[in-house]
C-alpha cells in the first residue's frame, strides 16, 4: 500500500511538471490558430470553435491587407537560417582546428590562452556592441547579414573552442601516436583519425552553436533595422509594439520561430545532455 | 643549408596556423571592442556616436556611482538575479530528483524538459506576455474560471508584480537547463556509499543532505555560475515582456545601459556602465574557470 502510495504521489508529481511546461506551449499553438474574434473572446476559449490556419498562410502566401511584419516574416526566417547555419559552419572549421592545437601540440601558453578564451565568451554582447557599430558603420556592414555573422563570432566562436577542446581532451592519445607510428603527419593523422572519432562531438557543439546563433536578440536588435537582415527575433518582437489586434500573426511567429530549434534539439536530444554536461560539467 | 625542425618544433608551428584563425577573430571581435569600450568610457559623450567629445578620466564611473537610478537598476538585477536562480535551482533539483526516482514516465519527463530550453528566449517572453495581457490572458482567464480572482487584473502595470512576472517566464526557459545537467550529474553518482550509509541507519534526508548534495557539489556549482552570469546581464525577455516598465521598475543594469547608450545617446556613460557588467562578469568568469579548469585533471 505504501508503495503504491509512494508511485502515485510520483505520478502526480510528473504531472505537475508536464502541466508547468506544456500549458503555455499548448496556449502559444491555440492562440497561433484561433480567429481574431475568438482570441479577443470572454470567457476564453481554450479549444478553438473554428480553428485556422489563417495566421499561417498569411505568412507564406501573404496576400494584401496582411501587415507589414507577417508579410516579411517568411525573409526574416530565411535571414534567421542564413546567419545561424553561417556561423556554425564558420566556428565549426576554425573553432576545431584552434582547440586540437591547444589540446594536442604542445604549443607555448596553451592553457592561458584556453582560459583567455574562456574569459572572452563572458563578455556580454553589450559591452561589445558600440565599437562594434561604428566598425560596422564605417564599412557599410549595417543591416547586412555578414555584419551579424561576424559578430555572431565574439560568442560562438569561444563556445566552440571550449566545447571541442572538451571533445578532443577524451579522445586517447595513443590512437594518435598509433598513426604517426604508420606514418601519418599531424594533419593527415587530425583529417583520419581524430574528426571522424569526433562526430559527436562536432554535431553537440554545432548544435549549440546554430541554437544560440538562433536566439541571439540584441546584435539582432542593434545592428539590423529592415528585412534585408533583420532575424525572427527581432521580428517577433516587432509584433509585441503593436496593437493586441496582431496577437495570432505573433503567435504564428512564434510557433514558427520554435520549431525548427525544438525539432532539432528533440532529435538530438542525446547530444544535448552530453554536451551540456561536456561542456559544463567537465571533470 | 636549411635545418630541420624538431618534431616539438614541427608541432609548435602548424599549432601556431592551426590557432591563428581563431586568434585573428577573437582579438578582432572582442578584444579590441572591449579595449574600445574601456576608452570610450573615459569621455563624455552624450550626443551620439558621431558628437564631440572631451576626455573626463573617470568622470562617468564616479556620475554613475554617485546615481540614484543606477543603484535602483543594481538593485533590481540582483534581485532578478537571486530570486530567479535560486528558485530555479531548488526546482532544477527538484526535478532531476524526481527524474532519477525513475517515476512511470521519467523518460517522457526528460524529453520534454528540452522544449522550454529550446525555445527562442524572445518566443518565450512574447508567450508570457500574451499569457499575461490584461483583457484577454490566458491567466486571467484560467484564475477567473478556477475562482481565484473575481475580476481581470492587469498583471503587467503594476510595479510590484512585474518583475515577478519577468522572473516566472525566465524560471519556465531556465529550470529545464539545471534539472537536465543535474539528472545527467546525477546518473553518474555512485549508489554504494548511500547504501552503505543506509545500512549504518542513515534516513532519506540524511543521506540526501550529507552524502548526494555534496557529491553534486561540482555540477550545482558550474549550473549556478552559468545562470547567475546570464541572469545578471538579462535584457532580451524584459525588452519583450515589459520594456523596462511599469515605472522602470524592470529597468536592470543592462536594460539601463540600452537606454542610456541607444536611446539618450549618452555614448561615454553607456560604455562606462557596460563595462561595469563586463568587470562583474569576468569576475564571475574567474569563479567559473577556478570551478572548471582543475589543472591536476588537464581540463
Amino acid at each position: 500500500m505504501n508503495k503504491v502510495l509512494r508511485t502515485l504521489i510520483l505520478v502526480m508529481l510528473v504531472a505537475l511538471v508536464l502541466l508547468f511546461i506544456y500549458l503555455p506551449v499548448a496556449w502559444l499553438v491555440i492562440s497561433s490558430i484561433s480567429t481574431r474574434a475568438e482570441l479577443l473572446s470572454t470567457p476564453i476559449h481554450w479549444i478553438p470553435q473554428q480553428p485556422t490556419l489563417q495566421n499561417y498562410l498569411n505568412i507564406f502566401f501573404p496576400s494584401q491587407g496582411v501587415s507589414e511584419v507577417a508579410r516579411t516574416f517568411r525573409i526574416t526566417l530565411w535571414n534567421s537560417f542564413v546567419v545561424a547555419s553561417s556561423v556554425t559552419a564558420i566556428t565549426l572549421v576554425v573553432g576545431s582546428l584552434a582547440a586540437y592545437a591547444l589540446i594536442r601540440l604542445r604549443l607555448p601558453f596553451s592553457q592561458t590562452m584556453l582560459i583567455g578564451i574562456m574569459g572572452t565568451r563572458m563578455i556580454p554582447e553589450i559591452s561589445l556592441v558600440i565599437p562594434l557599430y561604428i566598425f560596422a558603420s564605417r564599412l557599410r556592414l549595417l543591416n547586412t547579414p555578414t555584419i551579424l555573422i561576424i559578430t555572431y563570432l565574439s560568442f560562438a566562436l569561444p563556445f566552440a573552442i571550449w566545447l571541442m577542446a572538451a571533445f578532443f581532451d577524451t579522445i586517447p592519445i595513443e590512437l594518435e601516436d598509433a598513426a604517426r607510428v604508420d606514418g601519418c603527419s599531424r594533419l593527415q593523422t587530425l583529417a583520419r583519425i581524430i574528426l571522424p572519432i569526433s562526430a559527436p562531438g562536432l554535431v553537440s557543439t554545432g548544435l549549440f552553436v546554430f541554437l544560440t546563433a538562433w536566439d541571439e536578440f540584441f546584435f539582432a536588435l542593434i545592428f539590423t533595422s529592415t528585412v534585408a537582415a533583420k532575424t525572427v527575433p527581432v521580428a517577433i518582437a516587432e509584433f509585441t509594439g503593436r496593437y493586441v489586434v496582431d496577437v495570432g500573426s505573433m503567435m504564428t511567429g512564434g510557433v514558427l520561430a520554435a520549431i525548427p530549434p525544438v525539432l532539432f534539439s528533440l532529435i538530438f536530444q542525446r547530444y544535448i545532455v552530453s554536451g551540456l554536461t561536456a561542456g559544463a560539467v567537465k571533470g | 643549408m636549411v635545418r630541420k625542425l624538431t618534431l616539438r618544433q614541427h608541432d609548435a608551428l602548424i599549432g601556431f596556423f592551426l590557432i591563428l584563425p581563431s586568434l585573428i577573430i577573437i582579438l578582432g571581435i572582442s578584444l579590441q571592442p572591449i579595449l574600445s569600450t574601456l576608452y570610450f568610457s573615459l569621455f563624455e559623450a552624450s550626443r551620439g556616436i558621431n558628437a564631440p567629445q572631451t576626455f573626463i578620466g573617470l568622470g562617468n564611473y564616479v556620475t554613475l556611482l554617485t546615481d540614484a537610478v543606477f543603484w535602483a537598476a543594481i538593485g533590481r538585477t540582483l534581485y532578478f538575479t537571486l530570486v530567479s536562480v535560486g528558485l530555479e535551482l531548488v526546482l532544477g533539483l527538484a526535478i532531476a530528483q524526481l527524474i532519477h526516482t525513475r517515476p512511470p514516465g521519467w523518460r517522457f519527463l526528460r524529453t520534454s524538459l528540452i522544449i522550454p530550453w529550446a525555445v527562442p528566449t524572445i518566443v518565450n517572453g512574447t508567450m508570457w506576455r500574451w499569457i499575461y495581457n490584461a483583457d484577454y490572458g490566458a491567466l486571467n482567464g484560467l484564475l477567473l474560471q478556477l475562482g481565484l480572482i473575481n475580476k481581470y487584473i492587469p498583471w503587467l502595470t503594476k510595479p510590484e508584480l512585474a518583475m515577478n512576472l519577468v522572473i516566472l517566464a525566465d524560471i519556465w526557459h531556465s529550470v529545464p537547463f539545471i534539472a537536465l545537467i543535474l539528472q545527467a550529474a546525477l546518473a553518474t553518482l555512485p549508489a554504494d556509499l548511500e547504501e552503505a550509509a543506509a545500512v549504518d541507519g542513515a534516513n532519506a534526508l540524511q543521506r540526501f543532505l550529507l552524502i548526494r548534495l555534496p557529491l553534486l557539489r561540482p555540477a550545482i556549482l558550474v549550473a549556478l555560475v552559468i545562470r547567475t552570469v546570464e541572469a545578471f546581464r538579462v535584457f532580451d525577455i524584459i525588452y519583450v515582456i515589459t520594456n523596462g516598465g511599469p515605472a522602470f521598475s524592470t529597468v536592470t543594469i543592462s536594460y539601463l545601459t540600452y537606454l542610456e547608450t541607444f536611446s539618450f545617446g549618452h555614448i561615454g556613460r553607456g560604455s562606462a556602465l557596460s563595462f561595469l557588467i563586463s568587470l562583474f562578469t569576468l569576475v564571475m568568469a574567474f569563479v567559473y574557470i577556478r570551478i572548471l579548469y582543475r589543472p591536476e585533471e588537464k581540463l
